[in-house]
């Protein structure tokens, strides 16, 4: 028979298409990729023990437990002397970092939702307006608006002595923002615990409201309530204990200002300046995440007949939200790096107390590591928190 | 009854103009500016913070302001040890004016600044043609601008062939400085994260694995971290005795740095390409490269021709970083001529830092209007 002579495909073909076999050879693809690269990092390890031992340079973090022997400007939290170690420099750094970090993105969201909103008005100056807060903000380099704070603005204010008065005892000067600081007298604790007791309950009476309203239908004032909790309860303790709590003023002395608290020029700069080139961003985000909701949306809710207030609230806002918060987020995370760029002001955050240590010990592996771990520690903590509060407001799917 | 019809009008009505209220300005503003009550109040309040801002700004940027002038005399009041009035305030372009060519040179040698001025030219003479998109021979174009121009901009600029001076980078500076770091960083990066985003949507979980660490570590770290470690630790990796130049070394940074985030943009690209292009390139018998060049990739690219040219911008604002490595930028630059004994006046750092904002924006703006360009002539109607 004529088929007998076709020999069989399968078997030749296979001995053949091994070099041509996807899977054998993403193995080959893969295997030489981590050769070469263990090559790489063997080679560089090498070049950096033998750079290290010629310059004579220790490795490890041992030296962490050492004397600092610089000072730092600004550290509200921890008592900090030269005579401290690297470790609680390092500490400070981080907790600066952060403070401003946390700061910002309040100020930013707030700021940019304003003009997020405004550039969607029906008011064609107020929508004006916020486009050219938008396209001035988002084109020009944060770096450049924190010089423009700290150098254009905040250090060309007046000398102590001719300090520009502000209310509620507020001074501002070329050395930074002077205000009132709340001294804690006995009992002042109870106020504390007052307003924790009160943000406690707003969550509870919100809980148990949403319950009721689902079950009944009845409708709770919760933002009053809520509002009456947390100022009254604080306001209450403080009544019972006879007001604890007194104000230390600024006294504009013949030279400079004594008492009081002071905000340094290089926070203040920092602070502004990210907040707002953070908000421009912010800004576009929520003008899309609005525009993202389809028209309908607010019609079919006009038609159910709610007013324009509760249909933002209850149908638009949470649908926006969707889509603002995976790119809020990021924004977050950039505001949390950009204020690295301290270092170019000398506010001592953790790249800038890090930076000073790298020159005073040439540890930089261990200081570039640190600050990796830092930050990563950082954005992991954000990402997982924004993606917690993400996936509350995702779309249930059936 | 009267069945005389003998007035019957045989033409149109001549439309009434509409009352005064609902016609021109006053409609106009009636609808925009005062439509409610709130929306007439935000308006006064937008009108009286413009009336106290800008008839200010406007004094303090061009009536106030001193255009040209030999030294800080011009730009102090006399109490400050200048010669205008007390109390006076203005915009000090008269710096800008004296330093402009340190602004856009740095330290480069005056003699031989024409050599960049060549190399401006050429940029310019050959970036027009490829983004106007009438102009026909666009791939020639692209394989001069992208292959040997840089080739033609090193030898020009860097020297030490064909006659010309060697300029060593350190004594380079200013918007030549910002504009070579964003071009090499721009034609570095796209590619490269291009490769990064083909690799982390891979199917061998090495090549993936990989990618994804590289991508995520750099995003989550920022740039000045980035920048510190190209240049305080990429020579403790070399062998000994070899050393890089430092401009280099920020230009790996980088590059490096905004290749992580145009990967991530490539990648949602890719993510929004339907299987089905995957499938038909397969059925058509193409292989991994024909398929992604061909096929995925054209598509993917313009979807995400906005946030290619946002991370364009972000690399450009981000170049000017490298002061806090202390190579000199153009906002570099300016700041560090704050400190000219010459210029020292309460207005001067403020003038220059709206000088570099000025320059600054210009080219993003320009990118940011382009892409918006761009991307209207190259919508084809399939975006959902």
């Amino acid at each position: 028979m004529a088929s007998q002579d076709i020999t069989p495909v399968g078997r030749d073909s296979a001995k053949a298409s091994l070099l041509y076999d996807p899977k054998f050879r993403g193995y080959i693809f893969q295997t030489v990729t981590v050769l070469v690269l263990a090559g790489l990092v063997y080679w560089i390890v090498n070049n950096t023990i033998t750079n290290l031992q010629r310059a004579n340079l220790a490795s490890g973090f041992g030296f962490l437990d050492g004397r600092a022997g610089f000072d730092i400007s600004s550290s509200p939290y921890l008592s900090y002397t030269s005579d401290s170690t690297f470790i609680k420099a390092l500490a400070v750094g981080i907790l600066n970092t952060l403070t401003v970090a946390v700061v910002g993105i309040i100020t930013a969201t707030v700021i940019g939702f304003i003009i997020g909103i405004g550039r969607l008005s029906h008011n064609w100056l107020i929508r004006k307006l916020c486009t050219v807060y938008v396209e001035v903000f988002r084109n020009i380099p944060p770096l450049l608006v924190i010089f423009f704070w700290y150098l254009g603005v905040l250090s060309v204010l007046p000398q102590a002595r001719e300090s520009i008065k502000l209310p509620f005892s507020t001074f501002l000067n070329n050395r930074g923002l002077f205000f009132p600081a709340p001294v804690f007298g006995e009992g002042a604790w109870l106020a504390g615990a007052g307003l924790i007791a009160g943000i406690v309950g707003a969550f509870l009476v919100r809980r148990w409201a949403y319950k009721r309203q689902m079950a009944t239908g009845q409708q709770f004032p919760v933002g009053l309530t809520a509002f009456g909790l947390i100022i009254g309860l604080p306001l209450l303790a403080l009544i019972i204990k006879g007001f604890p709590i007194s104000f230390d003023y600024p006294v504009l002395g013949a030279f400079n200002l004594r008492g009081g608290t002071l905000i340094g020029p290089e926070f203040m700069s920092l602070y502004l300046a990210l907040s707002f080139y953070t908000a421009s961003f912010i800004a576009e985000i929520v003008r899309a995440g609005i525009r993202g909701v389809g028209k309908g949306q607010s019609e079919a809710s006009h038609a159910l007949g709610l007013r324009a207030g509760p249909t933002t609230r209850l149908v638009v806002v949470p649908q926006a939200m969707r889509i603002i918060i995976p790119p809020l987020t990021s924004q977050y995370l950039n505001l949390t790096k950009n204020s690295s760029l301290a270092v170019a002001i000398g506010y001592p955050d953790l790249v800038a107390v890090g930076g000073t240590i790298l020159n005073q010990t040439g540890r930089s592996i261990e200081v570039v590591a640190i600050w990796m771990v830092v930050y990563l520690s950082i954005s992991l903590l954000t990402s997982l928190f924004m993606n917690w509060i993400n996936a509350r407001m995702a779309l249930v799917e059936r | 009854m009267d069945n005389n019809l003998s007035f019957v009008r045989t033409e149109m009505l001549q439309g009434q103009t509409p009352p005064l209220g609902e016609r021109g300005v006053v409609r106009w503003m009636r609808t925009n500016l005062f439509a409610t009550p709130m929306d007439s109040a935000l308006t006064i309040l937008a009108i009286l913070l413009l009336a106290w801002f800008l008839p200010g700004m406007i004094n303090w940027l061009f009536i106030n302001a001193v255009w040209s002038g030999p030294d800080r005399s011009v730009c102090s009041t006399v109490a400050q040890g200048g010669i205008q009035p007390d109390g006076w305030t203005g915009a000090c372009w008269a710096y800008v004016n004296a330093n402009f060519n340190q602004f856009m040179y740095g330290p480069y040698p005056m003699d031989q600044h024409w050599r960049v001025n060549l190399v401006a030219i050429i940029f310019v003479l050959l970036l027009v043609p490829l983004l106007v998109p009438k102009i026909p021979y666009k791939v020639l174009n692209a394989v001069v601008f992208f292959f040997i121009f840089p080739i033609v901009a090193f030898i020009l600029l860097v020297g030490g062939w064909f006659g010309l001076p060697y300029v060593e980078t350190s004594s380079w500076g200013g918007l030549l400085v910002t504009l070579t770091l964003s071009f090499v960083g721009i034609s570095v990066s796209l590619p490269l994260g291009i490769v990064l985003a083909l690799g982390r949507r891979s199917k061998l979980p090495v090549i993936k694995m990989l990618c994804v660490i590289f991508i995520e570590t750099i995003r989550g770290i920022p740039l000045i971290t980035v920048l510190f470690m190209a240049s305080y630790m990429l020579p403790l990796f070399l062998p000994p005795g070899v050393s890089f130049d430092r401009f280099l070394r920020a230009l790996i940074g980088v590059a490096l740095f905004a290749s992580a985030y145009m990967a991530e943009v490539v990648r949602g690209g890719l993510q929004a390409i339907p299987k089905g292009q995957y499938e038909g390139a397969d059925s058509l018998g193409l292989g991994y490269w024909q398929k992604t060049g061909l096929i995925i990739l054209p598509q993917a690219l313009k979807l995400v021709i906005p946030g290619i040219v946002n991370t364009f911008i972000g690399l450009f604002k981000d170049t000017s970083l490298v002061t806090v490595i202390s190579m000199f930028d153009l906002l570099g630059t300016v700041k560090q001529h704050f400190s000219d004994a010459n210029w020292i006046s309460p207005q001067t750092p403020i003038s220059g830092l709206i000088f570099a904002g000025f320059v600054f924006w210009i080219f993003c703006f320009g990118m940011s209007r382009y892409s918006i360009f761009m991307e209207r002539r190259l919508d084809t109607g399939h975006k959902r």
